[in-house]
């Protein structure tokens, strides 16, 4: 991937490719398992018995951040946690993607206190923000399918020098 | 890493073993949340524990002063994410205490009905999350449907699926609706088939006895000092339930056992648990038999100013004793509220318990001890 | 049996115990104060003697008008007797208040977050350092003149 992005201008073969590149990594995202507070429950409940949204989807989780290309920041982003969390994200590796779940994640939600980082995008950059506290698995599904739509868009053409 | 070179010089030495201190967690599939726990290991024994907390202190308690008496119900809720509604209890039992409000019979029984599911709710999560753990992962999946259910009748009575922000100070937000009985009572009457389905798996499966019977022991003794309580508590011998104890929401008018265990380890506070489950099904069964007409709220006054003073008031949650330790100066503001979390006094013990223990155990333990971080940390 | 409890506290330790009114006379609300000093005494008294072995809760309370501007309060009940008892310690800035691990066991962490969250240290405990927050933070986030959104 690293040889042909960003050299070509966009043509039949590039596109093509693109099509193909994407709809692999859209199809098998892997998540890596970071439920932090009351998200993680709906998110649990997303994947369990009635939704059962991750599998189907191709969404596989694993513990590892070196194994996963997305991850759902579901719960409050505390100033204690968020070292751990750029380090986690420095350990995932190119393309990754961050959905950030649930209203602390987005903004800091109901806590605007002295303890919480309000919002992740703080210290990591956020593809897809789903809100609600906690958001309703049906939510989670469609902000996923969103990111799925993003990915569908990206390119490996040359982009233009603004 | 000069030790290694001396050790391949001398042949006696090639063999020498070390401690290693492993971090387990904040980010870990396996530890409930954000929590981390050092493990001093001998090979595969755990000879020294240090446990860290505080990786979700979202300051509720600061919070708390800085919000009104109903504003604060909704960071209640916030806290054991899994049992909204006891915690709810809790709180707007602390204020009425504080105010001497009489609550209305029909919300009284409306209460008793939403923590008793709520309890069965909760036990549901944490079987499915333990078993999931120790590797039963079918029964996570029976579990969570089960649970669904349970969700389905809470967002008919409060419209969220998790935080319900239900209760209020002196009733609950709104009655019932039309079907909440009629529905309620079909899982009533299915749900004792769903527990007997989880016991085939579980209760004489010789590798979840070989998991978890003996694995994290803790005498009586030691669990009233280190302040357990709750199932936990219960599983060592100790027979104390604040429900029976210091009956609170008229809970002395129904009739129901308080399971105890007798060794204090994992598989006896699986069983109690198991156990508590049947009961909660009695209790809401007598609990829709006996609800009355009525109002749904107290008289109370639209700004809450309770009196100057300080009250603690506990319930028994699904996790152990929560209580609210409320001081109020007069204002429309609470001076000063500390939560007794449960699961913050529970997890102290989880040292006692993992001592000698191999690596997998700490997860079987971590299970049974059925935290959640929301609460330790507040 | 309530009247007799005071009075037993009252006789064992004179001068150290101060019954204060309880909120609308509530029977589970009895409070003591305790002076500062005698705290690990009483506590030992009352958990041998009239076996209040549960600690409940422990925690700290800022009072900035008053002259000793901290209160620490312990929540204990006796299964037994299923009784509930409240004990209240005054301390200064920077006073130390004896702790209380000894008696029971499950006040080290209550300790180390009352610690961490007023700034209050206890004398004796085994293990004094910051809980809920991160090691390096500076100030007592439940003191009253710490900003609710921080420094």
């Amino acid at each position: 991937m690293g040889l042909i992005e960003n050299r070509f201008s966009p043509n039949i073969l590039i596109t093509s490719a693109d099509y193909i590149f994407n709809w692999s990594r859209k199809s098998a995202l892997w998540g890596m398992t970071f439920g932090l507070a009351c998200c993680a429950i709906e998110m649990m409940a997303t994947g369990a018995a009635r939704y059962d949204f991750f599998e189907r989807s191709g969404m596989v989780f694993r513990g590892s951040p070196r194994q996963a290309d997305m991850m759902i920041i579901a719960g409050t982003v505390t100033k204690k946690m968020a070292p751990i969390i750029e380090k986690l994200y420095a350990q995932m590796p190119d393309p990754k993607w961050v959905v950030s779940m649930g209203a602390c994640a987005n903004t800091g939600g109901i806590f605007p206190t002295y303890s919480v980082v309000q919002g992740v995008d703080k210290i990591i950059p956020v593809d897809v923000y789903i809100p609600g506290c906690p958001p309703r698995p049906e939510a989670l599904c469609h902000g996923l399918m969103m990111l799925q739509e993003k990915i569908m868009k990206e390119t490996m053409a040359k982009k233009a020098i603004k | 890493m000069e030790k290694m070179s001396e050790g391949k010089t001398e042949d006696t030495n090639f063999f020498r073993t070390e401690e290693v201190v492993i971090n387990m967690g904040p980010q870990h599939p396996s530890t409930h949340g954000v929590l981390r726990i050092l493990l001093k290991l001998d090979g595969e024994t755990v000879t020294d524990c240090e446990v860290v907390v505080g990786y979700l202190h979202r300051g509720v308690e600061k919070l708390c002063e800085n919000k009104t008496y109903s504003q604060n119900i909704v960071y209640t809720d916030r806290l054991d994410y899994v049992a909204s509604m006891t915690n709810n209890l809790a709180y707007v039992g602390a204020v009425e205490k504080l105010m001497g409000v009489d609550v209305p019979d029909r919300a009284q029984y409306i209460r008793i009905i939403c923590s008793e599911l709520q309890r069965i709710a909760s036990h549901l999560l944490w079987l499915g999350t333990h078993a999931m753990d120790i590797g039963a992962l079918t029964v996570f999946l029976y579990c969570f449907r089960e649970r669904e259910d349970i969700l389905d009748i809470f967002e008919m009575l409060s419209g969220a699926r998790l935080t319900y922000n239900y209760m209020r100070i002196g009733g609950v937000a709104q009655d019932i609706p039309d079907g909440f009985k009629e529905r309620t009572r079909r899982f009533l009457d299915s749900f004792p088939g769903h527990i007997d389905e989880y016991e085939t798996l579980l209760t004489k499966n010789r590798i979840w006895l070989d998991r978890t019977v003996n694995v994290g022991t803790i005498s009586a003794k030691d669990a009233i000092d280190l302040g357990l309580s709750g199932p936990s508590l219960r599983g060592s011998g100790v027979r104390w339930d604040i429900r029976k104890a210091e009956p609170y929401c008229i809970y002395d008018r129904f009739d129901f056992q308080v399971p105890i265990g007798t060794k204090g380890d994992t598989y006896d506070r699986y069983l109690v648990r198991m156990e508590e489950l049947r009961q909660c099904v009695k209790i809401v069964k007598q609990a829709l038999d006996q609800l009355p007409d009525g109002e749904i709220m107290a008289k109370v006054p639209r700004v809450i100013k309770p009196p100057a003073g300080e009250v603690y008031h506990s319930i028994e949650a699904p996790k152990g004793e929560l209580g609210f330790y409320i001081v109020s100066d007069g204002g429309e503001k609470p001076y000063r509220v500390k939560i007794r979390p449960p699961s913050f006094v529970n997890l102290e013990s989880f040292k006692k318990m993992i001592m000698g223990h191999l690596v997998a155990d700490v997860i079987a333990v971590i299970g049974t001890l059925d935290v959640v971080l929301g609460e330790v940390d507040r | 049996m309530a009247d007799d409890l005071e009075k037993r506290m009252l006789e064992k330790f004179p001068g150290a115990i101060e019954v204060l009114p309880p909120h609308r006379d509530l029977p589970s609300e009895r409070t003591f104060r305790v002076s500062t000093g005698r705290i690990v005494d009483v506590c030992n008294y009352l958990k041998n003697d009239e076996k209040f072995n549960f600690l409940s809760d422990l925690c700290g309370v800022h009072y900035p008008e008053k002259d000793k501007k901290f209160e620490v309060v312990y929540h204990i009940f006796s299964i037994d007797n299923k009784q509930r008892l409240r004990l209240k310690v005054a301390a200064g800035t920077g006073e130390k208040v004896p702790s209380v691990t000894g008696v029971w066991g499950t006040a080290d962490w209550h300790e180390r977050e009352c610690f961490d969250l007023l700034g209050i240290e206890f004398s004796g405990h085994p293990n004094l350092k910051r809980i809920l927050l991160p090691d390096d933070w500076e100030g007592h986030p439940l003191r009253k003149d710490y900003p609710l959104s921080g420094r």
